[in-house]
């Protein structure tokens, strides 16, 4: 049952519906094997948003500070969206690429640090 | 099988002539000290006998008093006149 | 008239006279009206009677006691103003444990108050309305105690001042105040599984021996003294959680299964907010009691395996993800400093790097995994602070929706791989830290989707505004002083002056209290 409650029925607000976020999407972004980000990151952005800008203006400033980043052979790393594989298309926007609300976004930059 | 119950009292003066009724009474009972407190165990059963408090503090001493020197304990409480008891069912 | 006088009553008689013995049957309303809360959780109790009261403390005992347990705490409240006690503590960094405290713990000991006197209205039994009674002005004592004391500390250090405020809205501060809602939003039978059972029970030596301990160790008088103030309370309130379970257990075999799930959820849930005490351990105090590992081993493993021996015979097991538990005792407290060391800047307490000697105790304590996985990380971190960069996370964590933790915990069998788990509900994706979170919300997901998940809410614009100093400025958090790294913070400079008279002071003295 969703819920055990005093009178049934029981309903709960959602907190996070996608329209509470003034037009943008929740998507939270991780690189691995870069623990020293503790955990993955979480940001609000509009489906418009073209991929690119995702890697050099939103998540750039911060995992650029990391020794790593500025080495990255983009051609070389590996992406999950969702769990399942993912090309992207730097060009193409967040929205026309399968981002959905709250989507998580994974990637591997060093074939050495990928899980078996 | 044998399973220990155990009794963490607060390193104060109240607490001392507990600590030696149960050892006294207690043949089984194991005393570890560690900075603050006392932590006793004592396989499946362990007792505070009140009489035994009260020789060694020259007044009667009410077995609810462990209230003011218990930190911590593990088992089954049984709270009587005489007697505090720690076991295991 | 009787010549002689009346038999003193014994302990037992006079405890059954001034509790059974004053309750009552309503005759004109049905008892589900009476007790409206006491049918809806399933759980099926046949007898009240049945009700064995482990500590027969009747109300005038216990003014008694807890009178005189106050006058002792409030005197060496006193002394410890009156001696500047302050300036005893090993290190100043070790009171961040003191802030993550009043400002994490203290709260859930008023909200225990709240919900401990309305189960003193709403259970059935006499018995166990009493102990629910006592426990609700012991929790009430113990907010009290520890704001008392904390406040000297309010006097000189940083992070303290609005902790209430603070609790409500900061985002590592939401982790014990959902756990705390979670539970007086559920009925009377799995709050008692969850809070007196589970946590005062199962798990409160590992909130106790960290804090306590840990203050006895680094110098701080105040701590230690209402630590075993309030603990003196625990014992009859860990009593009332395992007589609680017993009782439940031997009323129905149809409550074991409830029972079971209530002990595996908030096992997990008690589990994960002691995460935030492991980092405590095994990072904040300057002379160390014990590492997380050692003590989920002692008070956990061996202790637990007691207990549910015990409870064997109900049909009850150990906690599901005990085993996962066990696994990470390794990493979740570095996992956790990570945390706070990379968003000090939006914390109410400092984190600071960590030196040579502490480094090589943390190798010591975890050789499995510290120099494996952790040790270079610090090592960078180090010489980035010490070229003027101390690293500071500017983006914000993706949180699990079910404890609220930044997901920076990893997969149980893979220290260097986050641990990913996620659910759909309504078409919605809900995302979580580990399978024990997951499992809890898909069991009542209406619950969960109402989160109030700090960084979601931020992203609504619900936190003060879209600047992280909004954001900050909404949580009471004083820039510069109660935020950043610990080194060059106002406090690590009024310690240096405390310390070295000679130089030329950046602040007074302390004075004795008026």
């Amino acid at each position: 049952m969703s819920v055990v409650s005093l009178k049934p029925g029981y309903t709960g607000k959602v907190a996070d519906v996608e329209e509470n976020f003034h037009g943008a999407r929740l998507l939270n972004i991780h690189w691995e094997g870069h623990l020293n980000y503790c955990a993955a990151l979480c940001f609000p952005l509009p489906p418009d948003l073209p991929f690119g800008a995702l890697i050099s203006d939103v998540v750039g400033p911060i995992y650029g500070l990391d020794a790593d980043w500025a080495g990255i052979d983009w051609a070389q790393v590996r992406w999950t969206l969702d769990g399942a594989p993912f090309t992207p298309d730097f060009e193409k926007s967040l929205g026309a690429q399968g981002f959905v609300h709250k989507s998580l976004l994974r990637f591997w930059t060093a074939a050495e640090r990928e899980a078996a | 099988m044998s399973r220990n119950v155990s009794l963490t009292l607060q390193n104060t003066g109240d607490s001392r002539p507990i600590i030696e009724a149960i050892v006294a009474d207690n043949a089984t009972a194991q005393v570890r000290e560690f900075p603050s407190m006392t932590k006793i165990d004592c396989p499946d059963k362990l007792v505070i006998r009140a009489g035994s408090v009260t020789s060694r503090i020259g007044r009667a001493w009410d077995v609810q008093e462990i209230h003011l020197s218990v930190i911590s304990l593990s088992g089954t409480v049984d709270e009587e006149e005489d007697e505090f008891t720690l076991f295991w069912k | 008239m009787n010549a002689s006088a009346p038999k003193k009553m014994s302990l037992k008689q006079k405890y059954a006279l001034m509790t059974r013995g004053v309750d009552w049957t309503p005759t004109y309303q049905k008892p589900e009206d009476f007790y409206p809360y006491a049918q809806f959780e399933g759980i099926k109790i046949h007898d009240w009677d049945a009700w064995e009261d482990p500590f027969r403390l009747t109300v005038d005992s216990y003014w008694k006691f807890q009178a005189e347990k106050e006058r002792k705490l409030y005197a060496v409240i006193d002394s410890i103003a009156q001696n500047n006690a302050q300036t005893g503590i090993t290190d100043p960094r070790y009171l961040n444990a003191v802030k993550l405290f009043i400002q994490g713990v203290t709260p859930l000991e008023y909200q225990a108050h709240r919900h401990f006197a309305h189960l003193a209205r709403h259970l059935p039994g006499a018995g166990v309305r009493i102990a629910a009674q006592m426990q609700s002005i012991d929790e009430l004592r113990h907010t009290q105690t520890q704001i008392h004391t904390i406040s000297h500390y309010n006097k000189f250090f940083d992070g303290m001042h609005d902790f209430q405020h603070m609790h409500d809205r900061l985002w590592y501060l939401s982790v014990p105040k959902s756990f705390f809602d979670d539970a007086v939003t559920a009925g009377p039978f799995e709050f008692l599984t969850a809070i007196s059972f589970a946590f005062e029970y199962v798990l409160t030596n590992l909130l106790f021996v960290p804090f306590m301990s840990g203050a006895a160790y680094n110098g701080d008088l105040a701590t230690v003294t209402f630590g075993f103030s309030a603990q003196s309370d625990e014992s009859r309130h860990m009593t009332l959680g395992l007589e609680a379970v017993r009782f439940l257990l031997e009323q129905d075999e149809g409550n074991v299964p409830i029972v079971q799930k209530w002990i595996d959820k908030w096992f997990w849930r008690g589990y994960r907010l002691l995460s935030l005490v492991s980092m405590m351990m095994d990072y904040m105090l300057p002379k160390k009691v014990m590492s997380w590992a050692e003590a989920w081993e002692m008070y956990y493993e061996d202790a637990g395996g007691a207990l549910f021996a015990d409870l064997a015979r109900y049909g009850i097991k150990p906690p599901k993800y005990a085993d996962v538990a066990s696994k990470e005792k390794d990493r979740i407290s570095h996992e956790v400093w990570t945390v706070f060391y990379n968003y000090t800047h939006a914390a109410a307490i400092h984190t600071w790097d960590v030196d040579d000697a502490h480094l090589d105790w943390l190798s010591e304590k975890y050789p499995a995994t510290f120099d494996k996985h952790y040790r270079d990380r610090y090592l960078t971190w180090r010489g980035q602070a010490a070229e003027g960069k101390r690293f500071y996370n500017n983006g914000l964590p993706m949180l699990c929706n079910l404890c609220q933790i930044p997901m920076a915990f990893s997969e149980p069998d893979d220290p260097s791989t986050i641990c990913f788990r996620d659910s759909t509900y309504n078409g919605a994706k809900y995302h979580f830290c580990s399978d024990g979170c997951k499992d809890i919300f898909d069991n009542e997901p209406e619950k969960y989707v109402q989160s109030w998940l700090p960084v979601h809410q931020i992203y609504q614009g619900n936190c003060g505004g879209a600047s992280v100093e909004d954001v900050l400025k909404w949580y009471h958090i004083d820039l510069g002083t109660d935020n950043l790294d610990f080194a060059g913070s106002p406090e690590d400079k009024m310690w240096q002056s405390w310390k070295n008279p000679g130089a030329k002071p950046e602040s007074d003295l302390p004075l004795a209290a008026e």
